[in-house]
């Protein structure tokens, strides 16, 4: 049923008025038995079945999502994606990620509208400028792009910005990743779900986990609101309600929920065609492709479970959004939502085996999920049809909290998330 | 907005306020194993509902104190000194 879009099914579709065109992917009931499960239906799950099946031959997956397909974080976030990290095993991944996504429409036969517009990030002092520096040469060494930009460069690139003498927060230049940009980030989720479904994954929406089943002390299955459904391999991918899939499993992750929200004005013109990041404001701004801006800012700085942020939030990003760009001023808030985010406090994330046996986890994106999501996948598929971590992976595991050998992006890579 | 009753200056609005952890984290002995040690400073409940945790009025009196707070509904159901016992 799966059909290849393309300008013929195009042309083809319009014969019908664009009214006989077939589901993107087939919405099931879950049988029995799997021989995985992905519990959570967002960008990184739906990317995990896609690559089991892809990678590693493994179709008899089902993903189950406790709403609806991408309605989580994939669909909550500002759509950046971008590879610009400071410790190696971080920029390996990520820039894998971004790798992935260059490739991904073609891959997947779904446009996800990647725009490699690039990402700015502001320097508003000499120190911001001198760390910036530091930053590309990390960056260089891990064969990451990266471009120093002066006051005047970013000024040409970005005219939008208050560059005046009465600005609170100068320009004093930036750094430029110019692979990094944004995609569609419905698209990334249906995407995935539409070339996951082709392969033969079962997509279970409004199908939320209560419990686990067990062998012994081995995880062999799944109870849900559908009934209970088996499988030997089961991997959590729920962002920010990793803890509670955990609490379910009797062990605890060092992860934070919080809520980070994000917010569009009412279109306008195109005014800015890159997107631009202030560590100060902690705000990022960008414009979609329907002329919104795309709005956000730092974390509200207390556990969250409620998918809406709070007002001391809203007026916080605003305010850091106004200080760089006065213009904007005028402009009437269309929508303001949040997302519950899964902070780690290296900020990095966790993709593998969990205390229990038969339960891995891919968490701990915290802020920049989504960026992420093909890597995410890639790797945890990996550790579900392999049992062994992927290369990439091996640093992002749980013991690195007793260790000591955390990837401590949270400060290192001078970007506010 | 949420709205929290300190316990020295009344209520105020949230943004006066830091959120500083969960309460009734325990330090473990200096001699404690490092799992101990890894789960006392990184491993959390991150409880879905209702729970107590330390806030510190940043922008008024600067004290530390605990908060009954659900993290589903943001309703603050109490809030107490440390010398205090909860509900």
């Amino acid at each position: 049923m799966k059909q290849r879009y393309s300008i013929w099914s195009l042309l083809r579709g319009s014969l019908s008025q664009h009214e006989a065109w077939p589901p993107a992917w087939r919405d099931t009931e879950p049988r029995g038995k799997y021989d995985a499960i992905i519990v959570g239906g967002g960008g990184h799950g739906l990317a995990t079945a896609y690559y089991l099946a892809k990678n590693h031959g493994m179709a008899n997956v089902a993903v189950l999502e406790k709403g609806w397909l991408g309605g989580g974080n994939t669909g909550r976030n500002t759509t950046i994606v971008r590879s610009n990290y400071f410790f190696p095993e971080s920029a390996r991944l990520y820039d894998f990620s971004l790798k992935l996504y260059e490739n991904l429409s073609s891959e997947l036969n779904f446009n996800i509208m990647l725009s490699q517009r690039g990402v700015i990030t502001l320097a508003h002092s000499r120190h911001d400028a001198e760390i910036m520096a530091r930053a590309a040469n990390a960056m260089h060494m891990n064969g990451i792009d990266a471009e120093l930009l002066g006051r005047e460069a970013v000024i040409e690139r970005v005219p939008l910005l208050d560059t005046s003498t009465a600005a609170r927060f100068p320009v004093w230049g930036g750094i430029c990743q110019a692979r990094a940009g944004c995609a569609r980030h419905d698209a990334v989720a249906w995407g995935y779900a539409r070339a996951a479904s082709g392969l033969g994954v079962d997509i279970i929406q409004n199908c939320e986990v209560l419990g686990f089943e067990y062998q012994g002390s081995r995880a062999v299955g799944v109870k849900t609101t559908c009934g209970s459904i088996r499988s030997d391999r089961i991997g959590i991918a729920a962002a920010g309600h990793s803890s509670v899939l955990a609490a379910l499993a009797g062990f605890r992750l060092p992860v934070t929920s919080y809520a980070l929200q994000a917010m569009v004005s009412e279109p306008v013109k195109p005014i800015l065609d890159t997107v631009v990041l202030s560590p100060a404001t902690a705000a990022y701004v960008s414009q979609s492709d329907k002329g919104e801006m795309v709005m956000g800012a730092g974390l509200d700085l207390f556990p969250s479970y409620a998918q809406r942020g709070s007002f001391a939030g809203t007026q916080r990003t605003i305010a850091g959004v106004l200080e760089l760009f006065p213009s904007l001023g005028r402009l009437p808030l269309l929508r303001q939502w949040a997302g519950i985010v899964d902070v780690v406090n290296d900020s990095s994330p966790i993709i593998g085996a969990t205390p229990v046996d038969g339960i891995f986890i891919n968490c701990g994106w915290g802020t920049g999920g989504f960026k992420a999501i093909p890597a995410g996948g890639w790797l945890f598929a990996h550790i579900l049809a392999t049992g062994r971590n992927h290369d990439l992976a091996e640093p992002f595991q749980l013991e690195r909290f007793v260790t000591g050998r955390l990837i401590d992006e949270a400060g290192a890579s001078g970007i506010a998330h | 907005m949420m709205q929290i009753t300190c316990p020295w200056c009344g209520k105020c609005d949230e943004w006066e306020f830091e959120y500083g952890g969960p309460s009734g984290v325990v330090r473990p002995p200096l001699e404690a194993p490092d799992e101990t040690w890894g789960d006392y400073l990184f491993f959390r409940d991150n409880v879905k509902g209702s729970s107590v945790e330390r806030w510190r009025h940043s922008y008024g009196c600067g004290q530390w104190f605990n908060v009954e707070r659900d993290s589903v509904t943001h309703r603050v159901s109490a809030a107490f000194r440390f010398d205090e016992s909860g509900p």
